[in-house]
């Protein structure tokens, strides 16, 4: 497509989310058509500004937040130019002036998003004064919140308290002034405004409702906020966020017919021709633009207009919106109140349990709702709306939500998500259509909602609707989904890995090529999928006859040390049972000193984690450490991690073992093992359980009478309490039972399945069958798992330090 | 032109087979990872994923491709593109064996012919 002569020039004015997702939907339909220039003032690609907030508290990066990334402009021929104002449009020469210089374009796309209402008062020029509009603002914030205590918010809209909220997360003192005596009046009735109210004053968050800000004090930088009634509020930081209004300035200078926003019409067209707009900068119908579902429908509207198609024509979808602070959930749409004769409020409201429910009806069909505290029913009552459906049918049920309402009956067959319309937004933060979801899976024959997300993005930013993509992704595939008992480990095979690890005994294959070569792989080398489990299967059937392969482990196992997302390393030595000394403290504290560590954490499993040590520093920050008789802790593997214990019988008075020398026992036993997924162990000293055995892969809980072996727990995403294998007298028994259960665990259980799901496919009746009622079968597995345990017990780091990988930690050269 | 040289890195088995290796720079510039395939092929590629700026150098090589460390997103040597699904591309490094000698052209300099293989 590139270099081919004569194209038409396609120059955009405004590198953010309404400009590109045009260019994005011109591009779909016909990518040859236009020779392309963005010009953009922020030196960033296209990011989703949306999601600031989440970058703001902290849940998201910058990067996580690009949609175009740099690569993207270049693989679609695009030449973008981003840091640099266009200073002016001239629509008869059908040219645009950037630093000086005339650019010439057939097309003009103007996309030049809106600007952040400022309020006329005195102190708006303060250091410390924010909008919050773009990543500098968001840097910015940040920044003073490193720095400062005290923020003060102007504006309870839906920006102003997301930005309270990210503020509050970053640990400041926040209060938010708001005009209004409503919090988010535009999008909530006052019942819900007041139960948001409630909520965010309870997360500590300051409100001065009624209350018009006077003047933002200070003499350099900003100290105080004044409001009217003559409240002052001390203040390091400002952030004005009171709304936005088109920017027109470019439109307007160019004399373009400007009202609120840029004149567009149903095609999107400004009054000057070959001069398009769409986004917040534009004015339709009356109407202008602030939320994403409108701005996408504009993009579709616009890119295929720009593609030749004359029938396009853009109708304004319902447009809904939600809060991005997390356990807050606020949803709303449409109309906020009855506002005609025929209108009915239905309402549901548990003020004790904070949810509010309110559905709007114009003849007995849906034109808004108001939901808090329980939103899941939000897509469902938009579907309606859009549908115009009537819902005198389960009218009684409405309120309740759609489970209940098609149990009522009628409404199932109107809202299923077959009959939903292809054009129908399912993902709003990236403007997905239920259309794109089902071509996806039909086309890419995609079977998990993962691979939905890969595709089409959708359901991939808040993840709000989830079920929606799920529900589309069944009913598309039907019942075509086969769950099979043994997936294929990856696309190099048929094969799954329980069929796999019985060839690798069968057969005595001994190495990963033989692996490959016996069971018909596709591929020559493998991929990133199958070589590290076939590198542990061969490594858990041959314990004494394999020879590891380095370059099938991931790169923290074969570095020894976690890799962070800035590429440096953590280094956690291994404390048994979470007992340390003086002078292991000691040598950890100089290596922080000597090494300059950037940071250091305590563990959840009772360890000491450094973090920031570059890739090179790692064999001498290992010899210091070793020096002390520090070790590895094996923290960045698929290996046994940590062994947690509480204080137990020797101090504590409620203990009833030795819970902290068990648990060193137990982690001397266990160390160095390589597992098909990192396994964290606990020992307890009593019933209060303050180590937390139950939720541990392996746990053991003192009581008077012995010891309790629980397994199967986690405590990640998915918490599952432990099932208890069996009650012992002694440590002996004890150490047994916990050596032959990780040993059965690492040679049935799959690679890259904890022991959580493993217990839950096999049963917690098999691994008893197993263990604790075969007596000569547990001492067997017990046998081969001290068996393994005698080629492992070597600290890698140890080896490091002496010089062994060199390679991996050194660089190969500088160059100039 | 200093920038305009082959430069020589390294000796082919300073690179694990599979494996990869990082060059740095000395004037700052983002490190090169340079590739050994499972055939001996060399590739060099700016030693950052396109996804999230992951180092390359640290992933899994697999045929002619590398699977970056902190996503898993696969990317190819030659061309430096990530594999569809994903979109993006990371900029390739021109790199030449003579012998078993690995040489380097430096991404800002421009191609200066390489030295013959007798060189």
């Amino acid at each position: 497509m590139k270099g081919k002569a004569c194209r038409d020039r396609l120059v955009v004015v405004g590198n953010g989310m309404a400009g590109m997702r045009t260019v994005e939907e011109l591009l779909a339909r016909d990518a040859e058509r236009y020779e392309i220039t963005v010009i953009g003032t922020e030196p960033h690609p296209n990011y989703n500004r949306i999601m600031l907030s989440s970058v703001l508290a902290g849940d998201k990066s910058v990067d996580d937040i690009v949609i175009n990334p740099a690569g993207w402009y270049v693989a679609n021929g695009i030449r973008l130019i981003a840091g640099e104002p266009v200073s002016a449009v001239d629509p008869a020469a059908k040219t645009v002036t950037i630093g000086g210089q005339a650019l010439g374009y057939d097309k003009l796309l103007l996309a030049t998003g809106s600007k952040p209402v400022a309020p006329p008062i005195p102190g708006l020029g303060l250091v410390g004064v924010r909008s919050f509009r773009d990543i500098a603002d968001v840097e910015a914030m940040i920044a003073a919140a490193g720095a400062h205590r005290r923020a003060v918010v102007i504006g309870g809209g839906l920006l102003g308290l997301e930005a309270a909220w990210g503020l509050k997360r970053r640990g400041m003192s926040v209060a938010v002034v708001h005009l209004m005596p409503s919090l988010m009046e535009r999008q909530l009735d006052v019942a819900a405004g007041e139960l948001l109210r409630r909520d965010l004053d309870a997360r500590g968050i300051a409100f001065f409702t009624n209350g018009q800000t006077e003047e933002i004090v200070g003499t350099d930088r900003v100290e105080s906020v004044l409001l009217a009634d003559g409240r002052e509020i001390p203040a390091d930081l400002v952030v004005v966020a009171i709304g936005i209004r088109p920017n027109v300035d470019l439109a307007r200078a160019a004399r373009l017919d400007v009202n609120r926003g840029v004149l567009v019409g149903d095609d999107m067209r400004t009054s000057a021709p070959d001069i398009y707009a769409v986004g917040e900068c534009i004015e339709h119908n009356g109407a202008v633009f602030g939320l994403v579902a409108p701005i996408w429908e504009q993009a579709r509207v616009c890119g295929a207009r720009l593609a030749g198609d004359d029938t396009a024509v853009y109708a304004p979808p319902p447009v809904f919106t939600s809060l991005k602070i997390t356990g807050v959930d606020v949803f709303s749409a449409g109309a906020l109140a009855a506002a005609e004769e025929t209108d009915d409020e239905i309402t549901l409201h548990d003020a004790k349990r904070g949810i509010y429910k309110k559905v709007i009806l114009r003849d007995n069909r849906v034109v808004g709702c108001v939901l808090y505290g329980s939103v899941g029913d939000g897509s469902w009552y938009v579907e309606l709306m859009r549908q115009k459906a009537d819902v005198s049918p389960f009218r009684d049920q409405l309120v309740f939500g759609r489970a209940f309402a098609e149990q009522a009956g009628a409404a199932a067959t109107t809202v299923d998500v077959a009959a939903m319309a292809d054009d129908v937004q399912v993902c709003g933060c990236n403007g997905i259509a239920k259309g794109t979801i089902c071509r996806a899976i039909i086309d890419q024959k995609l079977q998990t909602l993962d691979a939905v997300r890969a595709h089409t993005k959708a359901s991939s930013s808040c993840g709000s609707c989830t079920p929606v993509v799920e529900a589309i992704l069944a009913q598309v595939t039907g019942g075509a989904i086969v769950r099979r008992d043994d997936p294929p480990i990856c696309k190099c095979t048929e094969l799954g890995h329980d069929a796999v690890r019985r060839a690798i005994v069968e057969q005595e294959l001994l190495t990963i090529a033989e692996v490959r070569g016996a069971l018909g792989w596709k591929t020559t080398d493998g991929c990133q999928k199958c070589r590290p489990a076939l590198n542990y299967y061969l490594l858990c059937a041959w314990p004494d006859r394999y020879r590891d392969d380095p370059q099938s482990r991931f790169i923290n196992e074969r570095a020894h040390a976690n890799i962070q997302k800035d590429g440096t390393f953590s280094v956690v030595p291994r404390m048994w049972g979470g007992l340390t000394t003086a002078r292991e403290l000691r040598a950890i504290a100089d290596v922080v000193d000597k090494y300059r560590v950037p940071m250091v954490k305590v563990t959840g499993g009772q360890r000491i984690d450094m973090l920031g040590v570059r890739k090179e520093q790692l064999p001498a920050v290992w010899a210091d450490l070793n020096e002390a008789g520090l070790v590895s802790g094996h923290a960045y593997g698929k290996a046994l991690r940590t062994v947690k214990t509480c204080v137990g019988s020797e101090w504590c008075r409620f203990g009833t073992q030795d819970s902290t020398g068990l648990g060193v026992k137990i982690e001397k036993m266990c160390w160095g093992s390589w597992t098909p997924h990192k396994v964290k162990l606990a020992v307890s000293g009593c019933p209060r359980n303050c180590a937390e055995a139950t939720i541990k892969d392996i746990g053991v809980v003192c009581v008077e009478a012995g010891y309790d072996v629980v397994v199967g727990g986690n405590g990640g995403v998915e918490v599952r309490v432990t099932d208890h294998l069996v009650r012992l007298a002694s440590e002996a028994e004890v150490l047994e039972h916990v050596g032959a259960f990780l040993q059965l665990y690492r040679e049935e259980a799959r690679y890259l399945e904890r022991t959580a799901p493993w217990v839950m496919r096999v049963g917690i009746d098999y691994v008893r069958r197993r263990i604790v009622e075969a007596a000569d079968n547990r001492r067997a597995l017990h046998r081969r798992f001290l068996f393994a345990q005698s080629f492992v017990q070597t600290d890698p780091w140890a080896q490091r330090a002496g010089g062994a990988a060199g390679h991996e930690y050194r660089v190969l050269a500088e160059v100039g | 032109m200093p920038a305009r040289c082959w430069v020589e890195v390294g000796r082919l088995d300073d690179i694990p087979c599979c494996g990869a290796r990082r060059v740095t720079r000395a004037d700052g510039s983002p490190p090169i990872a340079i590739f050994r395939t499972a055939d001996d092929e060399v590739f060099a590629l700016v030693d950052r994923c396109p996804h999230r700026g992951g180092p390359l150098s640290q992933g899994i090589v697999q045929g002619r491709a590398i699977a970056c460390p902190l996503h898993g997103w696969v990317i190819e040597l030659g061309s430096g593109q990530a594999e569809a699904p994903d979109e993006g591309c990371t900029a390739t490094v021109a790199v030449r064996r003579v012998g078993d000698r690995i040489l380097l052209a430096l991404p800002e300099g421009e191609m200066a012919a390489p030295p013959g293989e007798a060189a």
